[in-house]
């Protein structure tokens, strides 16, 4: 493993000359760059809604890519960039709702299962237990244990 | 006793086949947009055809307008324009265009091509208009009333029943 990383730094730090009309990267801060994607990857991309604005190559990403990159560049903090895009596309595009009445039951749904399953179970419990209890052998059945019983020695002894 | 507990499957399952009815029903490309209800974003862009002249949200209030999201390169967009060509020789409500990540030339293009039944299209190059309405999917229609608030939006292509059952009669609503 650490050799891995010791290579990966080899080939980082090894100076590659940058030769004319090679492809840009498309954020020559790296730093931002970083900022971006960890914002994006928790933004939806409206268009393609499985993937994150970080993961997706929809236009509707990649223009989302940028304008963050742009806010974020005029000086936003991650919480007003995600205050920006959230009155104009709504709490849908964060992977992670905030806590309110409407999106209250998302939340504690499954809590809300989780308590009602338990509480099943518990009563499930209880009635089986009774039911073993509340169940004693009738006099019929007592003398067939005591016959099968017997039989059983019998056959032991045999 | 014994009996309702054979049901409880039964009913499990009902409710099961509830929810996935209504799940049919429902669309995840449309998110519902929290402008709804809220005034228009401000907005000063020049026309598609006349690019020394500028428009700007003020200049619409006093109307009820409907606001169309479209691009040349929009397939789906050339699907519901014949529908908006319709709509706009009926002469109900005055439509205009957000011409949408496009090049001029294209645009006009179309425009000749296909019909033109804005009564202004405004050209939006770098979508940054279309960003702050929260476009997402174009084509989308907004029906923005007399004060500059948007009522309603409509994502995708517009069809003879949205057109019908909710737009129409809601402009008809706002202009009374």
């Amino acid at each position: 493993m650490m050799r891995c990383y010791l290579l990966a730094l080899l080939i980082g730090v090894t100076p590659v000359p940058a030769f004319a009309g090679d492809a840009q990267p498309m954020i020559a801060d790296p730093v931002l760059e970083a900022r971006v994607m960890s914002l994006s990857s928790e933004l939806r991309c409206l268009v393609c809604q499985g993937q994150s604005l970080a993961e997706s190559h929809a236009d509707f990403a990649t223009d989302m890519r940028s304008k963050i990159q742009g806010l974020m560049r005029d000086g936003m903090s991650d919480e007003q960039v995600v205050d920006f895009l959230v009155a104009r596309y709504g709490d849908f595009i964060r992977f992670r709702p905030p806590l309110k009445l409407t999106t209250a039951l998302l939340w504690l749904g499954p809590l809300l299962l989780l308590v009602i399953a338990a509480g099943l179970l518990v009563i499930s419990f209880r009635r089986r237990r009774r039911r073993a209890a509340a169940a004693p052998l009738s006099d019929v059945e007592r003398r067939r244990l005591e016959a099968l019983l017997a039989d059983g020695a019998e056959d032991g002894k045999a | 006793m014994m009996n309702a507990r054979f049901f409880v499957p039964l009913l499990i399952f009902a409710v099961l086949v509830v929810f996935l009815y209504v799940g049919l029903g429902l669309k995840p490309s449309e998110v519902p947009s929290p402008l709804i209800g809220k005034t228009a974003p401000a907005f000063a862009l020049p026309a598609v055809h006349h690019p020394e002249q500028t428009i700007a949200r003020e200049d619409m209030l006093g109307q009820v307008w409907l606001l169309n999201v479209w691009a040349s390169w929009c397939v789906t967009c050339r699907q519901e324009h014949p529908l908006l060509v319709r709509l706009a020789r009926e002469n109900i409500v005055p439509i205009y265009g957000l011409n949408y990540k496009d090049t001029r030339a294209d645009a006009i293009e179309w425009l000749n091509a296909l019909g033109n039944p804005y009564i202004t299209s405004l050209f939006d190059e770098a979508g940054q208009v279309g960003i702050d309405f929260g476009v997402y999917g174009v084509p989308e229609t907004f029906v923005i009333d007399k004060r500059g608030v948007i009522r309603y939006k409509q994502i995708g292509a517009l069809t003879d029943s949205a057109l019908r059952e909710k737009i129409l009669p809601l402009v008809r609503e706002l202009n009374s």
